[in-house]
């Protein structure tokens, strides 16, 4: 048996290490940000994600509160950063190819749109390999999808 | 033949015998040696029953209870010889008493529908403990909305075990109808004292029910001796197949209740403006019932009975015993439950990281452990986690695969530090 974890960098690599133990904007919003919450009830965990839209209709300011484990709460921390300045159309769009990123480990729209910002979202693609992960890193998502719709939470299969 | 008789040519008990019975033990995970620390949740199963499944198909297959053919004559001796394993493994004083269902869920679903709105006093309460597993809560919760039934929730002690006194008062004012109580949890490992229990109910004026999907694979039930009024627990952890459950409960009781499901098989005569139902325990067994799996539990039954729970309990009883002492010496290792009477499921936590990370930390070394609520939510609660890490321990556990789980753990401490 090896002695280190070479093989499971591609699940748990400096990036998520980093934001799983260091979650940046991790807080709550006063309203009238918009506010949802994703439940994971395979294991328990909760993500809350709050948002403020602006003039525009743009994502100004993103936080989230939860538990969980380092992939939930790294791909949280990570959401928070990449969706800030997006329209809403271009936050959906972004989550949509995430979440496929995260369920095959292929994005076949990645290179097209928002290359930069799933480039620093590909870390988390490792989750691909364990499917009882894959809702780890996408519980973040479903509640922003879910706070961008207007609904106090989002339905997690 | 006496104990001594027995015990004189019982084999002696070989591990690693035991382990060449069960095919997939032989499998490799991710490259290394499967070791299977997840047995609570569902265990693997010997050849011997996969043969009497696959022996049945390939044999004697037909419908039971209906066919006047030779197939399905010998189908259903088979399945109602399962009814007789059954009733010897629980000691129960008839087979009739002992009702298949598809799991120990719909056994307690079936108590809390038959018995539950159908002979118990709407006035009277149910109890259950801290330590349920869900499904030994919400199909109270069910009949607490539909009927009113109050529901009441024994507290545990920090140690993980019934919290006596409270148990004694909630029965003090004779207003509970039912206890429904785990005979050993799923996340603790803690054995409730099931004939303190039923003995304390009975003088209340209450019945006992014991969810023992845990306890009926790790040491000797019988429910004589307990004086339990219903017993429920399932095939697949007692090294037998999916699909089938097993309620035994007091034939005076299973008269009382109407049924449960409605269909062919547990009527005696139906016509379009009614119908009348079957003897027991025919009348509880609607439909086409789980008859490859009724015969997989009885070779389940047989090969448990070959080994002995004697020997069963003094195995797994050693091994939790290593676990907790090598458990306890890796740093960060904080342990739930510490009953004096327990079965070997050990549930941790390693410092502050989550348990789906440490799982998976672990299944990249070949070792499956559960991570998560264990089905038992309100528990999590009581002991202020979200999810644990579970290991669980069977028959064809070995000290090794303790002693990888341990150093394992030390690797992913390390890895998270």
């Amino acid at each position: 048996m090896s002695q280190g974890f070479a093989d499971l960098q591609d699940l748990y690599q400096e990036v998520i290490l980093d934001h799983g133990r260091h979650p940046r904007n991790f807080g709550r919003l006063a309203p009238p940000a918009r506010h949802s919450r994703g439940d994971n009830p395979m294991c328990g965990d909760r993500v809350e994600v709050w948002l403020c839209l602006d003039d525009e209709g743009r994502i100004s300011e993103c936080a989230f509160e939860g538990r969980g484990c380092m992939i939930s709460i790294a791909s949280a921390s990570l959401m928070t950063e990449v969706v800030r300045g997006k329209s809403v159309r271009e936050a959906r769009a972004l989550s949509d190819s995430f979440r496929r990123l995260a369920r095959t480990g292929t994005c076949p729209v990645c290179g097209e749109v928002h290359e930069e910002d799933l480039d620093r979202l590909r870390p988390l693609s490792g989750v691909s390999g364990y499917p009882s992960r894959v809702k780890c890193a996408t519980l973040a998502w479903h509640a922003l999808e879910a706070a961008i719709a207007g609904e106090p939470s989002a339905k997690i299969g | 033949m006496s104990q001594a008789a027995a015990a004189a040519v019982a084999p002696a008990f070989d591990v690693l015998a035991i382990r060449r019975e069960f095919p997939i033990l032989a499998e490799t995970v991710r490259g290394r040696p499967l070791i299977y620390l997840d047995s609570a949740a569902s265990a693997q199963k010997p050849r011997a029953v996969i043969e009497a499944m696959v022996q049945a198909m390939e044999r004697q297959y037909a419908n039971v209870h209906r066919g006047l053919h030779w197939m399905s004559e010998r189908t259903t001796e088979a399945f109602e010889t399962a009814r007789d394993a059954v009733a010897r493994l629980l000691n129960a004083p008839s087979r009739d008493e002992v009702v298949f269902t598809k799991n120990a869920t719909e056994a307690i679903n079936l108590v809390a529908h038959a018995f539950g709105r159908g002979v118990m006093d709407p006035a009277k309460a149910v109890l259950i403990s801290a330590m349920e597993h869900h499904a030994n809560i919400v199909p109270w919760q069910m009949l607490r909305d539909d009927r009113g039934v109050d529901l009441r929730v024994c507290p545990i002690t920090d140690e993980g075990e019934l919290d006596w006194e409270a148990f004694e008062q909630h029965l003090a004012g004779g207003r509970v109808g039912l206890v429904a109580i785990t005979h050993m949890s799923n996340v603790l490992g803690t054995v409730t004292p099931a004939e303190r229990i039923a003995r304390a109910a009975h003088a209340a004026g209450a019945l006992v029910l014991f969810d023992g999907s845990q306890a009926a694979v790790h040491r000797r039930v019988d429910v004589q001796e307990i004086g339990a009024d219903f017993y429920v627990f399932t095939g697949h952890k007692l090294y037998g197949p999916t699909g089938i459950g097993v309620l035994w409960a007091r034939s005076a009781l299973l008269e009382r209740m109407p049924p449960f499901l409605g269909g062919g098989d547990m009527i005696s005569s139906v016509s379009f403006e009614r119908s009348s139902w079957a003897r027991i325990p025919h009348k509880f067994e609607a439909g086409t019932p789980p008859i490859l799996e009724a015969i997989g539990l009885a070779a389940a039954i047989a090969w448990v009975e070959r080994i002995g729970f004697e020997a069963i309990e003094a195995h797994e009883r050693a091994l939790t015993d290593h676990a907790l002492a090598r458990l306890s010496n890796v740093a960060g290792v904080r342990i739930f439950g510490r009953a004096q009477d327990r079965g070997g499921v050990v549930s941790f936590m390693l410092d502050r990281a989550h348990a789906h990370d440490v799982a998976t930390l672990l299944d990249r070394q070949g070792i499956a452990v559960r991570a998560g609520h264990h089905c038992a939510e309100p528990l999590m609660r009581v002991l202020g986690v979200e999810s644990t890490a579970r290991a669980s321990f069977a028959v064809y556990t070995t000290r090794a695969e303790i002693d990888a789980l341990a150093e394992a753990l030390e690797r992913v401490r390390r890895f998270f530090s």
